[in-house]
């Protein structure tokens, strides 16, 4: 990393010492962990595997875990492991029959669409313990002491802000090291020709299988911070169409196709929910998603790469004009 | 046990009168995409914004229910044009994905534009229609209408397309769009056009859903997945193949619910498509790969 790198890094590390309000730093810690999140579908999204269900991994992450502490008193710590494996298997049942049978495109978008709407309604349909569509708090251990390791439940924002900065640092490691990977070319061939990548001997069920592990694991795990941090689940906003689409976009509207882009659109994305809701106030239902919704149009007729793609072609561009001989 | 075995056989009767609705909602779904190639996620949400549409009509303007309706058929195929110029049309060219995903946006949009204007309290337009009872079953009235309306509707379509001149040009752009426009046909008329049936045959679906469900900002959300199931599995822009599944679909939905909570008549569904994808990839129709 360069020296500019590093001092940023400082800077947003320090950021909270300076005596933060408890607010603003809620909004960086939430901003970090939807841009782990959005980070995690980039990497098989940006490879043309436009998934509409990691709903469905969020919503395992959130509800093993959850469940496990509520009924069986598991500590989240063996909960996410558990979780983990859960995902991985559920992964591994859509991704596996789709990469065979070469479910592509609009197919597979729709395929895992209906997977995370399945998740949704399990979880509906288990109400009895899941606390159906009124959703679930994991059991407080905060009674007594503000923080309990064994629960990983904590009072303290700082904690949650580191906790989330280092996975958030982890997952853009992830994204570079797929983004370097012999893989990373493998599948961009595949999602160019794909009968042409598999004739020269790429094994393509396995490259995009893989893919899909990395990112759905990433998603669980995002699924599992972000119940232990609001202490509160429901379906609705962990798994089904709703949360899907908004991973999707988010990711699209930052750029998918650059590392910090996802987490431009987090950032994007939540201060743009934040500051309308504040500027407009709550007495106005539905103004802010409206916008919302009308910035993505917006976005993906217009700006297809995102605003840090574009940005940086744009950048790009000037520096090179000059150099560029006429044709 | 006789007992059961009625409340079983009212069961797939209500499979059957919901598979009509489904069907209908497939229908449109699957014109735009056999002609346009362009899934809208959205779709759902215009059905919604329709459902209002007759609620503001008949009960706040007092409109006779006929009226409208007719009303509600007119405003979603008009949106349906809307959509397609304003929104479809600058990203024909790019990605197929991306046109699939602004029409997600869209959904956003209409979802929150439907809170802003309308609130998100349950709204009923209040007119109930009685059970019919033959031998010693009951079955709804709102139901058979539906699906009544609803094999009226596709009938039209179907005549529309096989019969009339517009109707050959919209077949004929399906098979081959780059040949069209030698033959004279404008290809962007006829996608608007087809945009416009499309947005219709929504309009129709919502006349006929606001009779049995109460209306909320959200309700595109509960019936568009599984309508986006069911195209998908009778093989995305088939529109026999989509026909069949809407039946297997909601006999899945009525029967399992009727075994189950509804939610697992849901799950099952869902596990049913995921199943049949690869099996046959395609839709049940398409040729096993």
């Amino acid at each position: 990393m360069s020296m500019a790198r590093w001092i940023g890094l400082a800077l947003v590390a320090a950021a909270p010492l300076a005596g933060m309000g408890d607010y603003p730093l809620h909004l960086i810690i939430l901003c970090l962990l939807w841009a782990f999140v959005y980070t995690g579908w980039a990497i098989m999204g940006r490879l043309a595997m436009v998934s509409l269900g990691h709903g469905a991994f969020l919503g395992v992450g959130a509800y093993v875990v959850v469940m496990g502490w509520n009924h069986f008193h598991l500590s989240p710590w063996l909960g996410l492991p558990l979780a983990l494996a859960a995902t991985a298997l559920l992964a591994l049942l859509i991704g596996y029959p789709c990469f065979r049978f070469r479910i592509v495109g609009h197919y597979f978008a729709l395929v895992t669409l209906a997977l995370s709407e399945v998740v949704r309604l399990i979880i509906i349909a288990l109400r009895d313990y899941t606390g159906g569509s009124l959703g679930v708090t994991p059991k407080t251990a905060l009674a007594k002491a503000s923080w309990s390791l064994y629960a990983m439940q904590f009072s303290s924002k700082l904690v949650w802000f580191y906790v989330v900065l280092v996975v958030w640092l982890i997952g853009l490691w992830v994204w570079t090291r797929v983004d370097r990977s012999m893989a990373r070319l493998a599948l961009e061939a595949i999602s160019q020709e794909e009968d042409a990548a598999a004739s020269i001997g790429m094994s393509v069920t396995r490259l995009k299988l893989g893919v899909t592990m990395v990112s759905a694991l990433m998603t669980c795990v995002g699924g599992v911070l972000y119940a232990q941090y609001q202490l509160y689940v429901s379906p609705e906003t962990v798994s089904g169409i709703g949360i899907s689409l908004q991973m999707v976009f988010g990711a699209i509207a930052g750029g998918m196709f650059v590392r910090l882009g996802p987490t431009v659109g987090a950032v994007f994305t939540l201060m743009l929910a934040e500051g309308l809701r504040l500027s407009i106030g709550h007495d106005i239902h539905g103004l802010d998603t409206t916008i919302y919704g009308l910035m993505l149009v917006l976005f993906i007729i217009f700006m297809p790469k995102g605003i840090l793609g574009a940005a940086i072609e744009a950048y790009d561009k000037r520096r090179r004009a000059p150099r560029v001989a006429p044709a | 046990m006789q007992i059961f075995d009625i409340f079983l056989l009212e069961a797939v009767i209500n499979g059957i009168l919901l598979g009509g609705i489904l069907a209908l909602l497939a229908l449109g779904l699957n014109l735009i995409f056999g002609v346009i190639d362009v899934v809208w996620i959205c779709y759902a949400e215009l059905i919604m914004i329709g459902m209002y549409s007759v609620y503001y009509a008949h009960n706040v303007y007092h409109w006779p229910l006929a009226l409208a309706f007719l009303g509600c058929i007119l405003l979603v195929a008009a949106l349906g044009a809307l959509l397609h110029v304003l929104v479809i049309k600058p990203v024909l060219g790019a990605e197929p994905i991306n046109q699939l995903l602004v029409t997600g946006g869209v959904l956003f949009f209409l979802q929150a534009v439907a809170t802003l204007a309308f609130g998100v309290e349950f709204k009923n337009i209040g007119v109930s229609l009685p059970a019919l009872q033959v031998g010693g079953l009951y079955i709804s009235l709102a139901r058979l209408i539906a699906f009544g309306a609803a094999l009226g509707g596709m009938v039209a379509i179907y005549l529309l397309l096989k019969r009339t001149y517009i109707g050959t040009a919209i077949r004929a752009i399906s098979q081959d769009r780059a040949i069209m426009p030698l033959m004279g046909v404008n290809p962007n008329r006829i996608f608007v056009l087809t945009s416009a049936l499309g947005g219709a045959l929504a309009g129709l679906a919502a006349c006929l859903l606001v009779l049995q469900y109460d209306i909320h900002p959200a309700i595109g959300l509960s019936f568009g997945p599984i309508t986006f199931m069911v195209c998908v599995l009778g093989g995305l822009g088939n529109m026999v193949g989509g026909f069949i599944a809407a039946f297997i679909f909601a006999q899945f939905i009525s029967v399992g619910g009727y075994f189950l909570a509804l939610e697992w008549g849901y799950v099952l569904a869902f596990l049913f498509f995921i199943g049949m994808m690869f099996w046959r990839p395609r839709g049940i129709l398409g040729g096993k790969r």
